[in-house]
């Protein structure tokens, strides 16, 4: 599979502007609700119209606003897993399955009865899709994106709509689904754990502007911009300025920072992830007297709101393991909070 | 009793549901796609169900009499539409298009539109879209549409006395051979079609309402 996508749009309140190109892998495109990764996935599909640009799949071209060339979805051969599945509810399984595969009815006959089975829907066949649990109807939604041929797999926020037991099940399925495409598929979602577990590389949108893709891993470790920072998870950022080479003012959270590696002048948020602050006993470089805010207890955890003693700073959001606070709060003594170096997120826009 | 009003009745409701049928739908569908002039176009097709019967009817001799430009076309072949059996089909029409369009059009809008885009992608024509998905899911609101306007049509007074008139044995449907006997002052006879009309009508519209109640079995949300 190769897709080229580059397209701009006018939508409500923003300018949707998007280019990547994907090959064999799972791409996924990260965002909040409402920030256009879903009229992405529907331009691509043939449902929505760009204003201009191109899209191309496996060297065929979809769309290009230059040559008047826009390809209905029909011809696009795309699969769309929808939210909501989009089951024709007048049809049985085996009858939505059947009414899309194509060929002779010897060939139909066959696709129907290989996609039944590859997602054990076998006793389901003659069920209506209002029948079926959720679970079940992603399942037979695959099943029949599968008998449809397409070339290429979108999964509009796959697992939003399924609670989490379910939502964990069928991301293990999604594995049976993307076999069947090679391992390439589009992801769109707003959920990072499962862009994280999901896919291979991924781009942040935010209102409608995509942020150049990264290896997904990488995205993570080193989000490059405030908007992939938040959407990766990070709870903690505060606006920064450079001091010198080797230091940074956290200016929201009053704090004094040597960074590891040279501090770039353009310097806007420094970040850091709730799980890497640690605790200590002894002051040190990027240690600080701690004082707590406020706790809160989750459900593993303990949600610390912590900031430096005296200061009047932004707190941070400070997640440890339940043992952890439990027994230091036993002991006497000052308590130091520390942000290791390479916990450090630097931010140039 | 001279049976021809029960027979011209039906004949005529019958001729005018089958093209209110289609009609209906096709315009139905057009205007739901529309993305400009949706509200003029709807104003328009619904009009006749809010206007008087006989401003109906009057429009329809404006604009289809013999002094009316299609009127002189058509007396070029002999043709004339006034004080015919069609002119009664053709107010009927009218008048009952908008019952058939409004009913459809709500039943097509309640579908998701999700499942219109997956068969999309998913290679299937808008003919079979519009066949195998769109009709049958629309089903409890295109057969509402079809009973509401047959049993219009049947109804139908003001707009086919001034356009059809009321020639016995040509022209003379139920409800205006209902007036004729009034003013002729045989109630007797008028009672006999007026019954005639409301159990016509009743067991249609129970019809529409088993129709209706065995093609959504699972929506008893109501019970």
């Amino acid at each position: 599979m190769e897709l080229m996508v580059s397209i701009r749009k006018q939508l409500r309140s923003f300018r949707l502007t998007v280019d990547f190109t994907a090959a064999n892998e799972v791409f996924a495109l990260l965002g909040a609700s409402g920030c256009g990764k879903s009229m992405t996935l529907k331009c691509i599909a043939g449902i929505e119209t760009p204003d201009s640009g191109r899209i191309v799949l496996n060297g065929r071209v979809l769309y290009d606003s230059e040559q008047g060339i826009n390809l209905s979805p029909q011809k696009r051969h795309v699969g769309y897993l929808f939210q909501n599945y989009a089951l024709f509810p007048n049809m049985t399984i085996r009858e939505n399955i059947q009414f899309v595969a194509g060929g002779t009815s010897a060939v139909k006959a066959k696709k129907v009865q290989e996609n039944l089975a590859r997602f054990g829907l076998q006793e389901l066949a003659d069920a209506y899709p209002l029948e079926l649990s959720g679970g079940q109807q992603q399942r037979a939604a695959f099943a029949r994106i599968l008998a449809a041929d397409s070339e290429l797999l979108l999964l509009d926020e796959p697992f939003s709509a399924l609670d989490g037991y379910l939502k964990w099940q069928l991301e293990l399925e999604l594995g049976k689904v993307l076999q069947a495409y090679h391992g390439a598929a589009l992801l769109v979602s707003h959920d990072r754990g499962e862009v994280y577990r999901l896919s291979d590389r991924a781009a942040v949108i935010s209102r409608g502007c995509m942020e150049p893709a990264q290896e997904t891993k990488e995205l993570f470790r080193h989000p490059q911009t405030l908007a992939a920072t938040l959407l990766t998870g990070c709870k903690n950022v505060s606006s920064a300025r450079k001091i010198d080479a080797g230091h940074i003012q956290a200016t929201e959270w009053d704090l004094t920072l040597a960074a590891a590696a040279d501090v770039p002048d353009d310097i806007h948020y420094v970040g850091v992830r709730a799980h890497f602050l640690e605790l200590r006993t002894a002051p040190g470089e990027n240690t600080y007297p701690l004082e707590v805010v406020q706790v809160i207890e989750d459900v593993f955890s303990y949600l610390l709101m912590v900031r430096r003693r005296g200061s009047q700073g932004k707190a941070i959001r400070w997640e440890l393991a339940k043992e952890t606070w439990e027994n230091c709060q036993r002991q006497s003594g000052a308590l130091y909070f520390h942000i290791p170096l390479e916990a450090i997120m630097i931010m140039q826009g | 009793m001279e049976l021809s009003p029960l027979i011209i009745t039906l004949e005529t409701a019958a001729a005018a549901t089958v093209v209110t049928f289609f009609a209906g739908i096709g315009l139905a569908l057009l205007v739901v796609r529309m993305n400009r002039f949706q509200g003029l176009a709807d104003a328009i097709i619904t009009l006749p169900m809010v206007l008087p019967p006989t401003v109906v009817g009057f429009f329809l001799l404006l604009f289809l009499g013999k002094r009316s430009c299609i009127g002189k076309f058509l007396l070029q072949w002999d043709i004339s539409l006034v004080f015919t059996w069609q002119a009664a089909v053709i107010a009927a029409v009218i008048v009952s298009l908008p019952l058939m369009y409004r009913t459809a059009r709500g039943a097509f809008e309640q579908l998701d539109p999700n499942i219109i885009y997956a068969a999309r992608t998913l290679g299937v024509s808008e003919w079979r879209i519009f066949w195998h998905i769109l009709v049958p899911n629309a089903r409890a609101g295109i057969l509402a549409g079809l009973v509401l306007s047959f049993t219009r049509a049947l109804g139908e007074f003001g707009a086919t006395i001034m356009f059809a008139g009321n020639i016995p044995g040509k022209t003379q449907t139920m409800s205006t051979a209902i007036y004729a006997a009034v003013q002729a002052n045989d109630y007797d006879l008028a009672f006999a079609w007026a019954m005639v009309i409301v159990v016509f009508s009743l067991v249609f519209v129970m019809l529409m309402n088993w129709w209706i109640a065995r093609s959504n079995k699972g929506a008893a949300i109501w019970n």
